[in-house]
């Protein structure tokens, strides 16, 4: 534009050549551009909420417990007399339960995910779609019961061959997560496989291919950075669980054991379980809270971040 | 067979072409038809496989839900609604303060993430400038911020809400604020997703008649983004009344025996209620705890299928 309006409401051209422009400052506009603002802006506070939370305590824990000694100890036992912190039996239990909910969760949410993309028709998609997000929706403490009620006395009629000990198990707990975030898996990897392009099908089909290997051979490997952000994010909400964990591996037994038959604690168990007891503020008990939630934080963090540039990459290709 | 062909009727052409598109067809055909045997029946065991999968994710929710008919069964009468819980008499031990809570709790979520999230999601669609660092880093945050784990949501809450700067002690409200940053995210990103959806030429249109920014957006894009942002803020709540986790932390685990209020006294809602109920060792209460279980899946599965009814009757392409 070569005639810039000079004064609100008065065109340089003269005075009766009416602006386009607002003719004040419009301070409602901004009121509200303020307002909007800070509602996006009160995300940005949250996450420095949930770093100083994390932080200050842990800070004070770091002070008595020595960063090497809480990663590498395989010790973990807060509440004795002589307190150690090594958290990897805590952490050890976590990866279990990630270990099995991945076995369970990647088959079953992406073979839904490939039935549903490339072979369901709509109507089937219509009717399948929502009663995955009724799974999604579920409660987790009404899965978590279901599980030990149900799932576990029957994996344990299906397998005497193990050893089954006490009425919790990580195993049985790291499954009924996979189910937990099949939904998950099968949405984002959905989501990936439906955006690559109708072309790149067809020119398969034209060659010869069959439906099958349409679908596993194009679209699959097309649509793969979404299929690992939706496996990267299953993770992530695995080690996130927390009550399914609570009532199926049980509250307490940190002890350092990789055998899915045992409940053994997890991260989010011991927060769940240590912070509902009576501690009091301030004692080392209490810290160890937020560090074990740093840690938690720390590793999620990574897992999103991941996620999202994967989900970013084949969103830059295909659309 | 060339004469029936839709493509030999329709354009005259001489004989010999015609035989050789029909010969041409023909081995096409019965390429196509008979294939390789052993791909066609890959192809058949690989549906099988993606069947089995699917079928599995359904026949989970199936069983659960059976379950806990079957289960909580016994305790599927008024009492579960109008008996506060105890532990001394759990065959009459309900669930009514935990309701109560939970009304409490999802009432103040509410209250909160609506004009929070939806505000949020019309600066990043309708105001921010994409491009500008700070809008950019707000978008990734919250993106991040939907993936923390509940649990840690709950450790804010222990810090900043209950204790720290607001103090406000294990009591309803400090629930409800937890909850309500656990599920902003999910709202802000559905909402924002349901803004994206309105053609720009509404909005073009609106300012080239005149009408500033914020009129656009309030009188014609929100109207037409409405669907799709209650669908968002109606899982929020879903999701919200289903969390138990970070209620660990901010207090809602106590047998409160009396119908809480929002700032003071303690509180339990459903999911809470059924986890303590759960943790002991009586029968009856297993089977309370499962009939807690029935009332909320109910519930929530009333409310998903009225977010997935609004959008596919509301759902449109532009």
């Amino acid at each position: 534009m070569s005639s810039r309006v000079i004064s609100p409401g008065v065109s340089s051209d003269g005075p009766n050549v009416r602006s386009l422009e607002a003719p004040g400052l419009r301070i409602g506009e901004r009121i509200i551009k303020g307002l909007l603002w800070l509602a996006a802006t009160l995300s940005v506070v949250v996450t420095s909420g949930i770093v100083i939370s994390l932080l200050v305590p842990s800070i004070g824990f770091f002070q008595q417990v020595s960063l090497a000694d809480f990663l590498t100890g395989t010790i973990w036992a807060p509440a004795f007399a002589d307190p150690s912190f090594g958290v990897l039996p805590i952490v050890v239990g976590t990866l279990t339960v990630v270990f099995f909910a991945i076995l369970i969760a990647v088959p079953v949410g992406l073979s839904s995910a490939i039935f549903l993309s490339e072979y369901a028709s709509k109507r089937t998609r219509r009717t399948i779609k929502p009663i995955l997000e009724v799974l999604e929706g579920l409660p987790t403490v009404a899965i978590g019961l279901f599980a030990f009620n149900v799932l576990t006395p029957v994996i344990r009629e299906l397998t005497p061959f193990l050893p089954w000990t006490g009425p919790f198990s990580i195993g049985v707990a790291g499954i009924t997560v996979g189910l937990l975030i099949v939904p998950l898996v099968a949405s984002v990897s959905d989501d990936a496989m439906r955006s690559v392009p109708m072309a790149l099908r067809e020119g398969a089909y034209a060659m010869g291919a069959t439906k099958f290997e349409v679908a596993l051979k194009v679209v699959v490997p097309a649509a793969i950075s979404g299929i690992i952000a939706a496996f990267v994010l299953g993770v992530s909400r695995a080690i996130g669980e927390t009550m399914v964990v609570l009532l199926v591996a049980g509250a307490g037994n940190p002890v350092l054991s990789f055998d899915p038959t045992k409940g053994i604690q997890t991260m989010t168990a011991y927060i769940g379980s240590t912070a509902t007891g009576d501690i009091s503020q301030g004692t080392i008990t209490y810290d160890s809270i937020f560090a074990v939630g740093a840690l938690l934080f720390l590793m999620t963090l990574a897992m999103n971040i991941l996620a999202i540039r994967m989900v970013k990459k084949y969103r830059e290709v295909y659309d | 067979m060339a004469d029936d062909s839709g493509y030999s009727s329709r354009v005259a052409m001489p004989a010999r072409t015609r035989t050789a598109v029909g010969g041409a067809r023909e081995v096409t055909e019965a390429m196509l038809a008979s294939g390789d045997r052993r791909k066609r029946i890959r192809g058949v065991i690989f549906v099988s496989i993606l069947l089995l999968g699917l079928t599995t994710a359904l026949l989970s929710i199936a069983a659960m839900i059976t379950w806990a008919f079957v289960a909580g069964g016994p305790r599927l009468n008024l009492d579960l609604f109008t008996n506060v819980p105890s532990v001394v008499s759990p065959e009459t031990a309900g669930y009514r303060t935990a309701i109560f809570g939970t009304l409490y709790v999802i009432g103040g979520v509410i209250l909160l993430i609506v004009p929070l999230g939806v505000g949020a999601a019309i600066y990043l669609e309708e105001f921010a400038n994409p491009k500008n660092p700070f809008n950019r880093f707000v978008d990734l945050n919250i993106q991040n911020l939907a993936g923390v784990p509940s649990i840690v949501f709950g450790i804010l809450g222990l810090a900043f809400i209950v204790r720290g700067p607001l103090s406000l002690g294990f009591v309803a409200a400090a629930g409800s604020l937890t909850l309500a940053l656990l599920v902003l995210p999910t709202v802000i990103l559905a909402s924002r997703e349901a803004i994206r959806a309105v053609p720009s030429s509404i909005r073009d249109g609106s300012l080239a008649l005149g009408a500033t920014v914020w009129q656009a957006v309030s009188r014609q894009v929100l109207p037409a983004a409405f669907p799709g942002v209650l669908t968002g803020v109606i899982l929020a709540v879903a999701r919200a009344i289903g969390e138990a986790a970070p209620l660990l932390l901010v207090g809602a685990v106590t047998f409160v025996t009396f119908d809480p209020s929002f700032f003071e006294g303690g509180y339990s809602t459903l999911p809470t209620m059924i986890y303590s109920y759960a943790k002991r060792p009586q029968e009856e209460l297993q089977i309370l705890a499962a009939a807690g279980v029935v009332v909320m899946l109910v519930l929530l599965i009333l409310i998903n299928s009225v977010a997935i009814y609004l959008r596919n009757r509301f759902e449109r392409t532009w």
